[in-house]
Order: structure tokens, then C-alpha cells, then sequence
């Protein structure tokens, strides 16, 4: 007997099974689109945020000003697109790499040379770091220049400058990790820098090192740096700053 | 003052006509409170029964008339004082009984304590705002950007290798040894300056102005045209680290001695 081919009505009965599962309801909140379909409407487009999680990002409605791409340029939301894709990015990094100074360079080398997409991946988060650096700083020089600093707002660029610091220290934590000469060197040359200290100039550059000089110790320390601390840091100053972007009535403006 | 709207004047003196026909001359303080009704703002919040008050009527300041604080004055005394004590002065006897009638000055079974005036408690008036929804308006905008800067990074990434040199080697300094470019400012500064200043005091102090910026500026004006300081000091802050870091960049060649790119050529690795 041949296997009997599902007609579409087979099909609509099996969904409106699915839709009707209580599995089904407890994964999407009453209201949401998933549950009763979309046509468009006040109400609806509203639902759309109101019961996804996007609605910790963002309000249900913003002023018409805050849309518009020539105010903000989306460099915030760029900003925070590029940690995603870093982080998307850096964990596929992370399953090739060991953080020793003995197999670090030959695990990189290895993963571009003979993992499916190791240097396309590897490339990607090289130049979304970069990319990331400029927009955290293009959006603080717009966040300026807009006044958006001003009360009630002091606080959340305290927080923005913060965040600014800690991209910058990811980016220069992860300088290290690829562990040839550039890394090295450019590393070497920055913390010289912080070596100069006042007072406890000898201190801090011990612990940044991890040693009096740069070997696979601090390599060890940055990659968890790199990896972990600095990205849960930023994370909770990133759920403030958003956060409080709403509790400040939304963003700056209109001029 | 407030204008007590016409159907509620009307209703009053029905009342108190009705009161007069049915029970002619009984209540005496009843006729003399109506005068005040016409008093009466058209918002009456805070109602409660009226077991039989003189002058029930609130004037229309939107405060708590005198002759109410007495009373609930005199009231906090009465429980004060044991059970036993005579009865106070103020309240006039005989509570309704068990049928209710009216006792209120136009004849109504509750009386008006107080008016909360509207806007006191809460902001009633909506203030228009132009607003529009996240969805699609917010969400598109964004949906689209991330896809062109992914778009962007992954052609650029199939195009241009990021560099990998060769295995790090303590022994071996290249030359120029340079910092990552976001620092190259910050090594551009040690060229001029001692290292503690140019390292950690000039970048320490930039730092922490970049943080006081709100509370260092206490103009309160969004405008460019209106805040040209701010603009101009800030500016020229940007162009400074800016120039630092274009010439640490490419300005820069052995020895960390300044040659022209189109020269010397590049010594800038990303």
C-alpha cells in the first residue's frame, strides 16, 4: 500500500492542532502574534512588543524623532549589534583556541588554515571589534552634540563612558590573544604605559601581566578577561544604560 | 469661582421645593443652608452620608473648610474624653433613623466635605505628544541597519584577511613597535611628554572631564547654535586625539621617527 501523501487540509488540521497545544500557548504569551496571527493594527503593533521579549529593549511607542536614522545614525543599536555578533563570533573562536603561549599561534594558524570558516569567522570578529570600537566612540561624539548628556540624562553618560572603556579594554585584551608579533609587541608597548603609574606604577603592571613580564601567564589572564569578566561587566552596565535610556523618557531631542 | 452649571441649580431647588411641600417648616437649618449650594464647584469628590450636619455646604477654595476641621477637631476630642462625659457641643443631635430622610440642606441624603480640585491629584490634561509605534517604524529601521553592517562586515571579512604575524618572540622587537590604533594617541603623546604624563595623567584627566562632562556643563540648552563652547571644546578635544592617532597611525615609521606614508610607506598593522 503506498504511503498516503498529506493533503493540505491534513496540514491544516496538524497546525491548528499545534496552535491549539497547550505547548504551544505556554511558549507564546496570550496576545502574541504567534498565537492569533497578524494583521495590522494599533493594537497589534503593539502586541508585537508587549508580549515578546523585546519589549526589555524598547518601549511600545517612541517619538517620531527618535525613528529618524539622520538623528541617531543607529549608532547605539550598532553598537550593541556588534557585541552580539562578537560574541556569536568570539565563542565559535573559542573552540579552537588554548590560551598557552605554547599552542595559541598554531591554534589560530590551524583553525585558518583547516576549520570550515575558521577565517571567515576569525576575520569577522577581528573587524567587528574595530568597527565596534568606532561606533561606541561615533555615538558618544553624537550623544554630545546632540546635549543628550544633559539632566535627566547625567547619569547615563556616566554609564556610556564606562561602557566606552570597557569596549576599549575588550579590544585591547583580545589584541593579545592571537599571540604574534603584533599582539605581542602592541601589548607590550600599552602596558609599559600603565607601568608608569604613580606610586604603584611596578603593582599595577604585575597584575595586568600576571608577572614582571608578559608570557603565558598573562595571556591566561587576558583571555578570561577577554572572554568572561570584561563581557559580564559590560553586560550589567549595558542593562543599566538601556534601562535608564527609558527611565529618562527615551532618547534626547528633537533639536 | 466657579460657574455651577444650570441642571444642577435646577435640581437643587426641586429638591428643596419637594422637601418644603412634604414636610413644611420642620427642619429650619435646612432652609438656611441652600444659599450656600449655590456655591457649590461642579466637582464633588469626596462625598459621604449626612448624618445631620449644619451648613454642609464646602466653599469653593478647594481647601478643607474651617468648620470642617473644627468638627473633626471636636470629634478627635469626643474620643479622647471617656464615654461617660457629655456630649459635645458641635454635632447637633438626632442621627437618622432607621427610615432614611433627608436631612442635607437641599434635601439630599449625602453632603458634599470636600472639593478636590482637578489637576491637584493627578495631571489630567494629556499633553500631545508625537509619538509612533516601535513596531514597524523603530524595529525596521534597526532590522535594516544590523543587516547592511552584516553585510558589510562579511564581505569585508571574505575580502581582507585579518593579519596573523609570526609567532610572538620576546627576543625579537619589530620596528616600530606600535600599540593598537585606538592607543596609538596615547603613544603619539609619549613622544612629547614623560611617559607618566602622556600614559596615565593626560589620558587619567581626559577621562575623567569626559565623565563630569554633565556636571561641569550647566547650560541647559540642546541646540548647537546655543552652546557653541560646548560644541567648539568638544570638537576640538575630538580633532586632537583624532590628528594623535592618524599621525601614530601612518606618520609614523622605524624607530617610531616621523616619515610621510607616500614615501616610506605604511607601518600600520589593523
Amino acid at each position: 500500500m503506498p504511503p498516503k501523501i498529506p493533503t493540505t487540509k491534513d496540514l491544516k488540521q496538524l497546525g491548528g492542532r499545534v496552535k491549539g497545544s497547550q505547548a504551544w500557548n505556554s511558549i507564546f504569551r496570550p496576545g502574541s502574534i504567534f498565537r492569533k496571527g497578524y494583521t495590522d493594527s494599533p493594537r497589534n503593533r503593539s502586541y508585537v512588543i508587549m508580549n515578546s521579549v523585546l519589549y526589555h529593549l524598547h518601549p511600545v511607542k517612541v517619538r517620531r524623532h527618535g525613528v529618524r536614522v539622520s538623528y541617531t545614525l543607529c549608532l547605539g543599536g550598532l553598537s550593541f549589534f556588534l557585541f552580539i555578533l562578537l560574541t556569536i563570533t568570539g565563542i565559535f573562536l573559542m573552540f579552537f583556541y588554548r590560551p598557552t603561549a605554547v599552542q595559541a599561534w598554531d591554534d589560530i594558524y590551524i583553525m585558518q588554515t583547516e576549520v570550515a570558516f575558521g577565517l571567515l569567522v576569525r576575520n569577522i570578529h577581528r573587524w567587528g571589534a574595530h568597527l565596534m570600537v568606532l561606533t561606541v566612540f561615533l555615538h558618544m561624539a553624537r550623544v554630545f552634540y546632540h546635549g543628550a548628556y544633559k539632566p535627566p540624562r547625567e547619569f547615563n553618560w556616566v554609564v556610556g563612558v564606562i561602557l566606552l572603556t570597557l569596549t576599549l579594554l575588550l579590544s585591547f585584551t583580545g589584541y593579545l590573544l592571537p599571540w604574534d608579533q603584533l599582539a605581542l609587541w602592541a601589548v607590550t608597548v600599552g602596558t609599559n604605559m600603565m607601568g608608569f603609574t604613580p606610586v604603584f606604577g611596578d603593582q599595577v603592571r604585575f597584575v595586568l601581566l600576571s608577572g614582571p613580564e608578559i608570557g603565558t601567564d598573562t595571556l591566561l589572564r587576558w583571555y578570561v578577561l577577554h572572554v568572561l569578566m570584561l563581557p559580564f561587566v559590560l553586560i550589567i552596565f549595558l542593562a543599566v544604560h538601556f534601562w535608564r535610556v527609558r527611565k529618562d523618557g527615551g532618547i534626547s531631542g528633537p533639536l | 469661582m466657579v460657574e455651577v452649571p444650570e441642571y444642577l441649580l435646577k435640581r437643587a431647588k426641586e429638591a428643596r421645593e419637594r422637601l418644603e411641600r412634604e414636610s413644611s417648616g420642620q427642619e429650619p437649618a435646612a432652609s438656611a443652608a441652600p444659599a450656600a449650594s449655590s456655591q457649590q464647584p461642579p466637582t464633588p469628590a469626596v462625598v459621604s452620608p449626612a448624618p445631620g450636619t449644619p451648613a454642609g455646604a464646602a466653599s469653593g477654595s478647594g481647601k478643607i473648610p474651617p468648620h470642617l476641621l473644627d468638627r473633626s477637631r471636636s470629634a478627635a476630642d469626643r474620643q479622647a474624653m471617656p464615654p461617660a462625659a457629655a456630649p459635645p457641643p458641635a454635632p447637633p443631635a438626632a442621627p437618622p433613623p432607621a427610615g432614611i430622610t433627608p436631612t442635607g440642606p437641599g434635601g439630599h441624603t449625602q453632603r458634599l466635605l470636600t472639593v478636590v480640585k482637578s489637576g491637584s491629584i493627578q495631571d489630567v490634561k494629556a499633553k500631545p505628544s508625537d509619538k509612533v509605534h516601535v513596531w514597524p517604524h523603530l524595529l525596521l529601521v534597526e532590522f535594516v541597519a544590523a543587516l547592511l553592517v552584516t553585510a558589510f562586515l562579511l564581505v569585508f571579512s571574505i575580502f581582507v584577511n585579518a593579519p596573523l604575524l609570526e609567532l610572538a618572540n620576546v627576543n625579537e622587537t619589530p620596528n616600530p613597535s606600535k600599540a593598537p590604533w585606538y592607543f596609538l594617541g596615547l603613544q603619539e603623546l609619549l613622544t612629547m611628554f614623560h611617559p607618566m604624563v602622556a600614559g596615565v595623567t593626560i589620558p587619567g584627566i581626559a577621562l575623567f572631564l569626559l565623565i563630569l562632562t554633565p556636571y561641569i556643563d550647566r547650560n541647559k540648552e540642546n541646540a548647537p547654535e546655543k552652546r557653541k563652547f560646548a560644541v567648539s571644546l568638544m570638537t576640538i578635544h575630538l580633532m586632537f586625539w583624532a590628528v594623535l592617532v592618524i599621525i601614530g597611525s601612518f606618520f609614523r615609521g622605524p624607530g617610531f621617527n616621523f616619515i610621510f606614508p607616500w614615501q616610506a610607506g605604511l607601518f600600520f598593522d589593523f
